[in-house]
């Protein structure tokens, strides 16, 4: 019978059915970081257990890492006290650990793949909700708690509900100056922010498949944003030339294995879903989140809605709170708000395409006075590589703080947090209340394209008419 | 080590209003900077309950009326955004054992489960009839009953539901599933013995 990824992945991996119902599933790459691991090495010494495949775990440090500090000690003496532990439990359990000093350190969610470790047709977890992101490959990844992250030390196994899969075809050529982030806002808006909920998101149609490696790890990221546990892209020629040559990749005749091994894990054409859903490439525009989840998003040309055009109360309730903390007026233009920080990095998108597409534009600009502009490579390959081609200096003549890999401003946990209610472009993947570290910050989720151009003008804008990327259009 | 069964939760109860409470806003991630989970149940809801001052906001999780509430009623999508176990570490330390939502998000209730923290999904009506007589009567008791999907308070009752899962695991103890997977080493081998990539 036909069958989607997602079923022959799981069918691979389940190991028996517990007494719930759940599944017991093997775990064939553990990826840790200091923030949700320390607990789990602690539950483990309390029961006396071993680390049982301590070559599938890979660990790093992203969260707690000050991106404008390198030398340790650290001047916070709990983020010194984290990556120590980690460091620690990875030497005391043989785990191999992408330190500060190995030049490979960086976003767990950036350096799998960079590595080669996230392949396609395995199963992945991590302490860590974007965990989404390596689906791009055709893995079937989940976000686990640390309670799991013990479970897969223990057991190279976790207990799970089988998900149902939707497949979203997006068909079409997107339009110049339209992203992969557009095309994930603009499905989190249609379907909502728990749309996904119990479901893994297949993405497919022409669309994905002209799309790069990281345009698709871009969109896999946030399929938890819409509620979807997993998020995947089958894999394809471009996948097996992405891995092809990396650390981690198969070398040599077991490449080849490997890679016919992958194909056949590819969904069969004919199998079926449980839901598909349709989307035209050339309907998504430039989308920009006005309010505090990642679904309360518009195109920008758009205006921000009103709260009594919620259709039910509880979506007007939303939308008046979220109209409260971002100081908007409901029915206002999303263009011309005036920002005070623009942050291009993260998960979603601090990967090497994301800062060349943005460096050929800002070439000879500068960001516009007031606003604070920082640039987080997502790890320390990518900004290895993007000092190699110049792209720093660029950025530094543009005004543009040039950063250490890290989580940075994605999150409140290390030095770099908004202050007070300033309001932030951000390329991240969360708008959350006091995501950014103020409880009153505000963040607008964009892509880099347009974090640029906001950080340029001062404003939320039409990157495409800042920049002229092809023929601006006017609604 | 099986863990005690969990047939009932009782105690009285606190509004917590909105839908999408995320991760974030249970617990926010500046207090994750942490290498064990106690002392998280002092920073639940921080920024709910607090100003940047410090000082405490008007909110039900301040008011004295439903100090040592054990069940917390909210809205929909409960639990979405990180999957951070330290949001239900939080609320497990800050001493409630249950949640009643419109509907949660999928790695929060696994990892509240996990803990033995009970979520349970009712109605908007339904959910809206407890918090109202919540609010009437603070000191109301309120039982969730995990065998009969039923929640009483006073002489009413509302139907709840949870995943069918959750509901066994409870019932018999096993919400940690560790000791389980543990017995399952040998098959866990044998499937791994059949993935090429795993016993390269
Ligand atoms: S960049 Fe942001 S979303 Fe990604 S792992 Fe770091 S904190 Fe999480």
């Amino acid at each position: 019978m036909a069958q989607s990824l997602f079923e022959k992945v799981w069918n691979a991996h389940a190991v028996r059915q517990l007494g719930n119902g759940q599944t017991q599933l093997l775990i064939g790459t553990h990826l840790i970081h200091e923030v949700t691991s320390p607990q789990a090495f602690g539950m483990l010494r309390d029961r006396g257990l071993a680390v049982k495949y301590p070559e599938r775990t890979f660990a790093t440090v992203d969260h707690i890492v000050p991106t404008n500090e390198m030398t340790e000690p650290y001047s916070d003496a709990l983020a010194q006290g984290m990556i120590e532990e980690l460091r620690k439990n990875c030497a005391d359990n043989k785990i191999k650990f992408f330190d500060t000093n190995t030049g490979q350190q960086g976003i767990v969610h950036i350096v799998g793949p960079e590595q080669g470790i996230t392949q396609p047709g395995t199963t992945i977890a991590c302490g860590d909700s974007h965990t989404s992101t390596h689906g791009a490959f055709g893995a079937i990844a989940f976000g686990i708690g640390t309670s799991q992250v013990r479970d897969v030390l223990a057991t190279q196994t976790i207990a799970l509900n089988r998900l149902k899969v939707r497949r979203i075809n997006v068909n079409g050529k997107l339009r110049p100056g339209v992203y992969s982030k557009d095309v994930i806002l603009h499905i989190i808006r249609l379907l909502g922010t728990k749309g996904g909920t119990g479901f893994a998101y297949e993405y497919g149609g022409s669309t994905f498949d002209n799309m790069t490696m990281e345009e698709r790890m871009t969109v896999c990221n946030m399929s938890i944003e819409g509620g979807a546990r997993a998020g995947y892209v089958n894999p394809d020629a471009t996948t097996f030339e992405y891995l092809k040559g990396r650390p981690y990749s198969p070398q040599g005749a077991a490449w080849d294995e490997a890679v016919e091994r992958w194909k056949s894990m590819a969904s069969d054409p004919d199998c079926e879903y449980d839901d598909v859903v349709e989307i035209n490439a050339a309907e998504i525009e430039p989308t920009v989140t006005w309010g505090i989840t990642p679904g309360q998003g518009v195109g920008i040309n758009e205006n921000i809605p009103a709260a009594d055009e919620g259709e039910t109360q509880s979506e007007r309730d939303s939308i008046a709170e979220a109209l409260e903390h971002m100081q908007f007026a409901g029915g206002s233009p999303v263009k011309g708000k005036k920002i005070d920080v623009a942050f291009l990095g993260s998960c979603t998108n601090g990967r090497l395409s994301d800062l060349k597409e943005v460096a050929q534009y800002i070439q000879g600009r500068k960001v516009a006075d007031g606003v604070q502009a920082i640039v987080v490579p997502g790890s320390q390959v990518v900004s290895q590589i993007a000092v190699e081609l110049g792209l720093d200096k660029i950025y530094k003549d543009a005004g543009f703080e040039w950063r250490g890999a890290g989580c940075s401003m994605c999150l409140a946990m290390n030095p770099d947090k908004l202050i007070g209610d300033q309001l932030c472009a951000s390329s991240s993947n969360r708008n959350f209340k006091g995501r950014q570290g103020s409880p009153t910050g505000r963040t607008m989720l964009m892509s880099p394209l347009m974090v640029a151009a906001a950080a340029i003008t001062g404003e939320v804008c039409d990157a495409r008419e800042v920049f002229g990327v092809g023929a601006a259009v006017t609604v | 080590m099986p863990s005690e069964p969990i047939k009932q939760v009782a105690g009285t109860g606190v509004y917590v209003p909105g839908d999408d409470i995320d991760t974030d806003r249970i617990i926010p991630a500046r207090f994750m900077k942490c290498i064990t989970f106690d002392g998280l149940g002092e920073y639940l809801f921080y920024d709910v309950r607090k100003t940047e001052q410090g000082e405490d906001k008007p909110h039900n999780l301040n008011d004295p009326r439903f100090q040592g509430a054990s069940i917390i009623i909210s809205g929909s999508n409960f639990g979405c955004g990180s999957s951070r176990e330290h949001a239900p570490q939080s609320i497990m330390r800050a001493g409630f054992k249950a949640v009643i939502a419109g509907s949660f998000a999928e790695i929060f209730y696994g990892n509240s489960t996990n803990l033995g923290v009970v979520c349970v999904t009712a109605t908007d009506a339904d959910r809206k009839v407890l918090a109202d007589a919540v609010e009437m009567n603070p000191q109301l008791e309120i039982t969730i009953d995990v065998n009969d999907h039923k929640i009483w308070f006073g002489d009413q009752y509302i139907t709840c539901d949870m995943r069918p899962g959750a509901r066994s695991s409870l019932l018999k103890g096993t919400y940690d599933p560790l000791d389980e997977l543990l017995e399952g080493a040998e098959q866990v081998n044998e499937t791994a013995a059949k993935l090429p990539y795993m016993s390269a």
